[in-house]
């Protein structure tokens, strides 16, 4: 394992200027597709594609202009923590508001109650 | 670094060019610069996590507000502003390598390109939000809509559709803010750069201030579909 580290840091990584160009490129296609389905009526799927295009988006920048490519294990591990946290955060906060319907909130017994003193 | 010379270990940070004294060579420190800044934009993805999660609960509750909401913006400007930040974050990159191969004038031009590129995206989200305050959808400040704005927001609810301008100026607010620090951060850099003081075996800086560069992008890359797209143009 710490082999093949060596391996990775010793030629110092120096990306080719061509693959941060074709990455550039990558970028702006996507771009202008996501603005371009927009004008498309998908009925349900607009935002999910939306979405899809932009997490493409991220990990062409993270594993290409943040150099996740060539960065050890420890510094993937943080990050898909980072992203785990987030899931969890957006999950947990989005089936509480979804099933708060589900069950009727109780009324007060007081309410319900009949007068003491008719 | 294994071939690094054995006095350079002992040498402590008399320069730039070898490892300060708390690490065993220059590879390990690098290593921990890296994962310093990674660590400090997991706390960011959280940070951000939290309006992403409010902007989503609500967008579910008020899809219609936000729907109109989303009509008024210039889906011209926020595509051409989207293709300018990716542009900053091209010639970032480039910064990088450019320190890495250790060319300094193409470090110092790329990073002044950097700076220009991120200069014109908040000149262009200057020029919005003054478009805000002519059509009157600023939340609080001058919430008045009328004439074509008030026809896109007025089926989602009035009350809801501010809820969607808050998010608007909350979110890119946010956003700009880190924008703001990041040119400042640019700027040190050229000063830095111009000095000669980033040479291919010290770049940590660059690379740094590029990763946080980077994940303002992304950031970005979220905010355009979610703020300006949801509304459909068709």
């Amino acid at each position: 394992m710490s082999d093949h580290h060596s391996d990775h840091h010793s030629d110092h990584h120096i990306v080719p200027q061509k693959t941060y160009l074709a990455i550039f490129a990558c970028l702006i296609g996507l771009t202008l597709l996501t603005t371009g389905v927009a004008f498309i009526d998908m009925g349900p799927f607009n935002t999910p594609v939306a979405l899809l295009i932009a997490f493409t988006k991220m990990l062409l920048v993270i594993f290409f202009f943040m150099h996740l490519r060539q960065s050890s294990g420890l510094i993937r591990i943080v990050l898909l923590a980072g992203f785990f946290w987030l899931a969890l955060l957006i999950a947990l906060t989005s089936s509480d508001y979804r099933t708060r319907s589900w069950t009727p909130v109780p009324q007060p017994w007081s309410a319900s109650a009949p007068p003491t003193h008719p | 670094m294994t071939d690094a010379p054995a006095q350079l270990e002992h040498a402590g940070h008399s320069g730039h060019g070898d490892h300060a004294h708390q690490f065993e060579n220059m590879e390990q420190q690098m290593e921990a610069d890296s994962l310093g800044i990674w660590l400090f934009l997991v706390t960011e993805i959280m940070f951000f996590g939290g309006v992403f999660a409010a902007y989503a609960i609500y967008r579910w509750l008020y899809f219609a507000a936000f729907e109109g909401g989303s009509r008024i913006l210039d889906i011209r400007l926020g595509a051409a502003n989207t293709v300018v930040l990716l542009g900053s974050s091209l010639t970032m990159a480039l910064s990088v390598r450019s320190a890495q191969t250790g060319n300094r004038k193409a470090l110092v031009w790329l990073l002044i390109a950097t700076m220009i590129l991120g200069g014109a995206f908040l000149g262009v989200k200057a020029y919005e939000y003054n478009q805000k305050f002519v059509e009157h959808v600023v939340p609080s400040l001058d919430w008045a809509p009328e004439g074509a704005a008030l026809a896109h927001l007025a089926p989602g609810g009035l009350d809801h559709a501010q809820l969607y301008f808050f998010f608007y100026f909350a979110m890119t607010g946010l956003h700009a803010i880190h924008m703001i620090i990041g040119m400042g951060l640019l700027l040190w850099l050229v000063l830095g750069a111009r000095k000669g003081k980033f040479t291919p075996h010290y770049f940590a800086p660059v690379e740094v201030v590029g990763l946080y560069w980077h994940f303002v992008d992304i950031v970005w890359i979220f905010l355009f579909p979610l703020l300006y797209l949801i509304g459909g143009r068709y």
